[in-house]
């Protein structure tokens, strides 16, 4: 059952006092009576509110006796929907024999018709209706009749389930689908005793945010696919958590049985992801218990052969590979904080290198010095969007890169119509609901629009990773901040990147955001680290990493978690890695572990405890959820360190969080940045057009795989082109074009929509549309589109 | 002696007196150019001195919910007039707007005037085609004659009218969700507050008024406020439509001051059919707790009828001789409330569920007394406790037969079933009695 | 797309009647019926279209309201109503035998196609009573007979006229244009009002005169 959260901006204001049940009570002006109940710790049992949904009054099940300055209400009133007010009595089921008598009345009224399946349903145990059925409810029935029947239960989307026989038609589901998502996919239908919730049936419950209907059903009415018969909730140990698949931060609750998740919740967290989550984050799990994680080291022999070998064996070949060459390091977006400042203090001192680079992705130089001089140590927030006076959306799909920043921004633009601004090639569905202003640019030609907009300093501009793939982008960002006093969020799109940026996981700064070139700032960290010296230049970053490694000038490299087909020129990085003396850490065989000399299994996030950095600046901490033998990447980089004898001492996972909190952020000056001049685009030949792409939230991602019915709701993959362009190739939604260049060619359905006329959008890595793996290249470059 | 008052029916005998031509040949659309006349807040304060008060069943005086919309606030306003009319025995606006919708057009266009709504509505069931057709032919000549559109009778006021036809659903006689229905959504009743007055269609201040009300308008500020106040009781002024129904010997319309009893009614539609006596009847309508022979002499005005224990309603007045079974006509009853329950709150969902099953068992004969206690303690439970008033109406038959009729369901009981032969009430009987 | 240009302008045109445009939507499943019989899934979907919504969120209003089929109905569509007045006044034993006359049950279409039965709740004509409607025109003071001749006409495709309505019964398809708000010019036929609306005027004129 939901409780109530306190507005702390209300707080301070017109508070009001009320009685209940004989007891006083202040709120702030608009509370409900069900909250101000709480506030005294009294219960009144509830199905339809829902402290984040609009209230509705629809269940009738928390009716107390309510008068107003000696005036009564003449009949009971739901105490869900009615606001405190000056002189108010309020005497609910604990003081008033109307109201107890009016919550059995509708208890009774619920019961008559709800299966008697507890002991077959998912909910048993935890369900808010079997709880008040005790608290409220009559121990035997009166309720001789037949009972209302429906198919049980039916397939709503292939990951949730509608059993309409116990649903008690409260209308959460359907009012968050519409007021929280925006996906009114599921509604009520029909009428009467014969209501019920559906979809439209050739239109699946396909939203990204379906399994908070899940969550809040308080009823067995709406089940996941995936944890259908799978526990009671009794056997389940839940820990609190973060979740590992993007930077919005949500908190979690991971639920464990016998050493195994069974599944995770979205966590209550006010401030950041209030009580939702995503899908993927609720339901892509199963990467951590996949047949194929990697149990014990691995070690290349003479043969060319990757052997089983004892974790001293790894290490010391490791060590032994390492010593002496020049080496980078390559860090995977979703290294916890304390493994990202394991990375960071591995290539200084046991490596003497700032060759490292935590974007393994597409990524520029440009971005680099964005990241040192805008980013590091900033604390944007989700308040700062609620405050906004408009959002400008910038290289960032929220509901497909980070979906509860959408949610938030939806709620403003739903409370208030908040404008929002998004630059970009394509308008996307997210975008739509937000009814975000398009401003339509050819991919490459960002800059330009960006410069154009007016903000003030009540704005926010939402800089996603992908403003990195468009020169001279982030470039306007600075420029226009500068010129409005806008606030600048950088929201990547993994979990890990933010707190590598500021663990120092990048080749211009130490951690704390300290400025490598800055003597004061390396001195800082050689007392901090003790050490005399510290490695002076601006080091490689990811793509030259690589280059370096082609030409030989880099011969070892240390790979966390990196896939290099995230990259473009993915192929180079794969012949560089065979070049070069790799140690892979990693949780499962990856492209890197096939050829790497060394490799090393490390923990997944729920096998360890650590923490996420979030877009906000946010720690988000955890701990281990289940056990495992598995360890962390700091515990391994500290065994290679000792066994090359340049030790960075971290024991642990929470020795690293200790360090790198008592380190603090750098107070001196921040790195100048330095613009960009966008270049011209260049002219485009007949058949060719600019791509433009990112990735769906739901798409061929490693952490997603084994979770088929989470699959099933991923947005298709198709190649969006603009209605002159389809013209042009005689084409209409639904023909396949093809689209190549000279690394290879994709063939998919066409979609005709508002796209720049000039682009083609493909989705980056969904099924049938691995652009990086086929055509090593993401966006802005140029493709020939053709009729297939 | 009551004596009738026909002025909405006055002239429903004239051939054509659906149209434009006939209305204005009794003097149609000239109270509303005597209501442009005046200032918008003077219209209100006539129909406010007038005392009228609303005819779709809750008795609201009119003028007061025309002055509860907020002026100069720059919001649209909205007139949404409710001609949803489904109570069961309800059959008055039906027939009005067959016979002259341009009395509600008129209407309409005062109280737009009044309220300053630029826009306003018809809310129409949708299963009366043919009253369809008269009111969209009625709305698209009083469009021709400059009566609505841009710049009405010259002036500078603008009114658009559209009719809005319903497809099936009781409860959008409900004006909250008759609302939501008319915005394109499920029609299920909204929270109050915030009133409609504040903020209703679209959000914005919004008055709903029932066809008679609004028709009741022109002749108010034809012939002012203290002529209909003229008519009728001390709280219950004006002249109204009864409709008479059910087991009299001349059912029909009778317009006639409030307070009329039904013995009079009675009296001038040539009592009830021959050989036969009142058993029960309703006052306004199946939501209306019925009432008996003991009520005939019972004043059918707002006070009245309340005072006897039930409501005026519609004054939709169904006999029913002692021919009929009152479980049965219950039971029907029932049946109704729980196939047109929205479904959005649980007592009247799945209270009228339950409801039905037990007076069908009832009716036949089985089930035991303690079954009519839970029937009442099930009654009590909706009564009061559900979202809006379909659940309270439902209760009313139940409860109120239950008081007056006791021994009949315990006879039905005894009787193993219905000791009724449903044939010996249906007209056929009486035509056959007749014929005999 | 099952409708044609001209279709889809008649819907603009409704959906131009309303301030916003999803006040249309009950006007447009209306038209949907007057083409397709019933609310079509090409019916829902074009509407989602026009009026920017969900297919669940247009589905969930046309399961709302009893007028709206989800599946064909006869192109004469008779109701009996046997809510409590009528059905004590004759609407059971109307509807009954109509279900035996032409062997349905409630909801049912004849193999033919030309008449659906079912039962109505109150049709706002009491002193009327029995009441049948045919695709929603009156059949006032009916007996089982009367039904029966309703019924059979229509079957051969000459059904009756209404007591009070058109000169001739219009086919479902034609009325659910009309409930649509598509003037099929019929508006001035038919008597203005029948014999029981007129009996309280009646009774005052004879008592005004006397």
């Amino acid at each position: 059952m939901t409780t109530a959260q306190e507005d702390k901006t209300t707080a301070m204001v017109d508070l009001i006092t009320v009685v209940i049940d004989g007891f006083e009570v202040s709120v702030p002006k608009g509370t409900l009576v069900i909250r101000a109940a709480e506030k005294l710790g009294i219960q009144i049992p509830r199905f339809c509110d829902h402290p984040l949904l609009d209230p509705v009054g629809a269940c009738r099940q928390c009716l107390v006796e309510i008068e107003i300055n000696g005036r009564a209400f003449p009949k009971p009133q739901a105490s869900c929907t009615i606001p405190v007010e000056p002189g108010m009595i309020v005497k609910t089921q604990l003081t008033s024999p109307v109201a107890e008598k009016a919550q059995r009345g509708v208890m009774e009224f619920l019961l008559i018709n709800h299966p008697l399946d507890c002991p077959v349903c998912d909910k048993g145990g935890e369900c808010p209706l079997q709880n008040q059925a005790m608290s409220t409810g009559q121990a035997d029935t009166r309720f001789t009749g037949t009972k209302r029947i429906f198919e049980k239960p039916i397939n709503i989307s292939s990951q949730v389930l509608l059993d309409r026989e116990r649903c008690v038609l409260c209308a959460r589901c359907t009012r968050f689908s519409d007021q929280i998502a925006g996906d009114p996919f599921i509604t009520l239908n029909e009428r009467g005793a014969l209501q019920q919730v559906g979809i439209y049936e050739k239109q699946p419950f396909e939203s990204y945010f379906s399994g908070n209907t899940v969550q809040i059903c308080p009823v067995g009415a709406l089940t996941g696919a995936s944890y259908r018969f799978r526990a009671r909730p009794f056997d389940l140990v839940s820990t609190p958590s973060a979740c590992e698949h993007c930077a919005s931060g949500c908190s979690l609750r991971t639920d464990v049985r016998r050493g195994k998740t069974l599944r995770r919740l979205a966590g209550d967290d006010s401030t950041v992801n209030e009580e939702w989550n995503c899908d993927k984050g609720r339901w892509a799990f199963k990467y951590v218990t996949a047949n194929d994680r990697l149990t014990q080291p691995l070690v290349r022999d003479a043969a060319g052969d990757l052997q089983p070998a004892s974790w001293p064996e790894a290490i010391a070949a490791a060590a032994a590979g390492l010593q002496g060459k020049r080496a980078g390091v390559l860090v995977g977006g979703r290294a916890t904080v304390e493994d990202a400042y394991a990375y960071a203090k591995f290539a200084r001192i046991s490596l003497g290198t700032n060759d490292i680079d935590f974007r393994s992705r597409v990524s520029s130089t440009e971005e680099r010095d964005f990241l040192a001089a805008k980013v590091v140590g900033s604390n944007p927030s989700y308040q700062d969007i609620d405050k906004s006076d408009a959002v400008l959306l910038v290289g960032f799909e929220p509901e497909e890169e980070s979906p509860i920043v959408f949610l938030r921004i939806n709620k403003q633009v739903r409370k208030r119509g908040l404008k929002v601004v998004a630059i970009a090639s394509k308008l996307s569905v997210g975008n739509a609901k937000l009814r975000a202003t398009f401003v339509c640019v050819s991919p490459g030609a960002e800059a330009a629009a960006i410069a154009a907009q007016e903000l003030s300093a009540m704005s926010v501009i939402l800089v996603g990773e992908r403003a990195s793939e468009s020169a001279g982008a982030l470039s306007a960002v600075v420029a226009l901040a500068e010129k409005s006093g806008a606030t600048i969020a950088w929201i990547p799109r993994r979990a890990g990147e933010r707190g590598a940026l500021d663990a120092g996981a990048i080749a211009n700064l130490l951690p704390g955001g300290r400025p490598v070139d800055v003597a004061a700032a390396r001195i800082d960290m050689q007392t901090a680290w003790g050490v005399d010296a510290l490695p002076s230049g601006v080091g490689a970053d990811a793509q030259q990493i690589i280059s370096l490694a082609m030409s030989g000038d880099i011969q070892a490299l240390v790979v966390g978690g990196v896939d290099p087909l995230d990259a473009e020129k993915s192929h180079d990085a794969l012949v560089a890695m065979k070049n070069t003396f790799v140690v892979s850490l990693e949780i499962r065989p990856s492209a890197v572990t096939k050829i790497a000399d060394v490799v090393l299994p490390v923990a997944a996030v729920t096998e360890k405890s650590g923490s996420f950095m979030s877009w906000e600046g946010r720690a988000r901490s955890f701990d281990a959820a289940v056990d495992s033998l598995q360890r962390s990447d700091v515990r391994i980089l500290s065994m290679i360190s000792e066994e090359m004898s340049r030790p960075i001492g971290l024991s642990s996972v929470t020795a690293a969080a200790k360090e790198f909190a008592s380190i603090g952020m750098w107070d001196g000056e921040k790195a100048k940045f330095v613009s960009v001049v966008a270049p011209a685009l260049v002219t485009l030949g007949v058949n060719e057009a600019r791509l433009t792409s990112w990735r769906r939230l739901l798409d061929s991602g490693s952490l997603q795989d084994g979770e088929e019915n989470l699959a099933g709701t991923a947005r298709k993959a198709v190649a969006i082109i603009s209605p002159s362009r389809a013209a042009q190739l005689g084409v209409v939604d639904g023909d396949a074009i093809r689209i190549s260049n000279s690394h290879g060619a994709i063939v998919l359905p066409s979609f005709i929509e508002s796209i720049s006329d000039d682009a083609v959008w493909m989705s980056r890595n969904s099924q049938g549309s691995h652009l990086l793996a086929t055509l090593s290249v993401a966006s802005g470059a140029v493709v020939t589109v053709v009729r297939d | 002696m009551t004596t009738l008052t026909p002025v909405l029916s006055a002239h429903w005998d004239e051939k054509d007196s659906f149209t434009i031509d006939a209305y204005k040949r009794h003097g149609g659309y000239k109270a509303v150019e005597k209501a442009l006349a005046m200032e918008p807040d003077a219209v209100i304060q006539i129909v406010k001195d007038s005392g009228l008060r609303g005819r779709g069943g809750a008795g609201f005086p009119t003028g007061m919910k025309w002055g509860f919309i907020p002026q100069g606030d720059d919001k649209e306003h909205y007139l949404v007039v409710n001609a949803d009319e489904s109570e069961p025995g309800t059959c008055k606006d039906t027939p009005l707007l067959m016979a002259n919708p341009h009395v509600l057009i008129e209407g309409m266009i005062i109280a737009s005037y009044a309220i300053r709504a630029k826009y306003a509505f018809i809310y129409i069931r949708g299963e009366v085609t043919h009253v369809v057709r008269r009111v969209q032919q009625a709305i698209e000549d009083a469009y021709k004659a400059g009566y609505l559109g841009k710049g009405i009778f010259k002036t500078e006021t603008d009114l658009e009218l559209v009719l809005h036809v319903g497809a099936g659903a009781y409860i959008c006689g409900e004006e909250t969700a008759l609302l939501d229905s008319l915005e394109g959504f499920r029609g299920q009743p909204r929270l109050r507050p915030p009133f409609p007055a504040i903020a209703g269609l679209y959000a914005r201040p919004t008055v709903v008024n029932n066809v008679e009300s609004i028709a009741s308008v022109p002749s108010i500020i034809a012939n002012g406020a203290e002529w209909f106040s003229s008519m009728g009781t001390e709280k219950s002024k004006g002249m109204t439509l009864y409709s008479l129904s059910g087991h009299v010997t001349r059912p029909g319309q009778f317009e006639a001051p409030l307070g009329i009893t039904l013995r009079e009614v009675l009296e001038l539609a040539g009592g009830v059919r021959a050989g036969h006596e009142i058993k029960f009847w309703t006052p306004g309508g199946s939501s209306t707790p019925l009432f008996t022979a003991a009520h005939l002499d019972t004043p059918l005005d707002y006070e009245g009828v309340a005072a006897a224990g039930s409501m005026l309603g519609t004054k939709a007045l169904q006999i029913f001789d002692e021919t009929t079974c009152v479980v049965r006509a219950v039971l029907r009853w029932t049946e109704f409330y729980k196939h047109e329950s929205c479904g959005k709150c649980t007592p009247c969902r799945e209270g009228t569920w339950w409801l039905v099953q037990i007076l069908r068992d009832l009716e036949n004969g089985k089930g035991t007394a303690a079954d009519l206690d839970k029937l009442l303690d099930l009654c009590e439970n909706i009564l009061g406790r559900s979202f809006c008033a379909l659940g309270d109406g439902a209760t009313s038959p139940i409860t109120s037969s239950i008081q007056y009729f006791r021994d009949e369901y315990i006879a039905h009981l005894t009787n193993g079933g219905c000791p009724f032969d449903p044939r010996a009430a249906t007209l056929f009987a009486t035509a056959g009695v007749d014929a005999k | 797309m099952a409708y044609n240009e001209e279709d889809l302008v008649i819907m603009d045109s409704i959906i131009a009647r309303y301030p916003r445009s999803r006040s249309a939507i009950m006007p447009l499943l209306h038209f949907v019926q007057s083409k397709d019989g019933f609310v079509t899934s090409d019916g829902i979907e074009t509407l989602a279209i026009k009026l920017g919504l969900a297919t669940a969120e247009v589905s969930a209003v046309a399961t709302f309201y009893t007028q709206y089929k989800r599946k064909p109905v006869g192109e004469y569509h008779v109701g009996v109503c046997t809510n409590t007045l009528c059905a004590v006044m004759g609407g059971d034993e109307i509807f009954a035998a109509l279900k035996e006359h032409l062997d349905l049950e409630n909801d049912g279409v004849t193999a033919d196609g030309k008449v659906s039965l079912e039962h109505l709740e109150c049709n706002a004509a009491c002193d009327y009573a029995p009441v049948v409607m045919a695709n929603w025109e009156f059949y006032d003071n009916q007996t089982v007979e009367s039904a029966k001749a309703l019924v059979d006409g229509a079957r051969q495709g000459n059904p009756p006229a209404p007591t009070r309505g058109p000169n001739a019964l219009p086919t479902w398809k034609e009325n659910s244009a009309v409930l649509a708000g598509l003037n099929d010019g019929h508006a001035f036929e038919g008597v203005q009002a029948g014999e029981p609306s007129l009996l309280g005027l009646e009774i005052s004129k004879k008592a005004g005169k006397s």
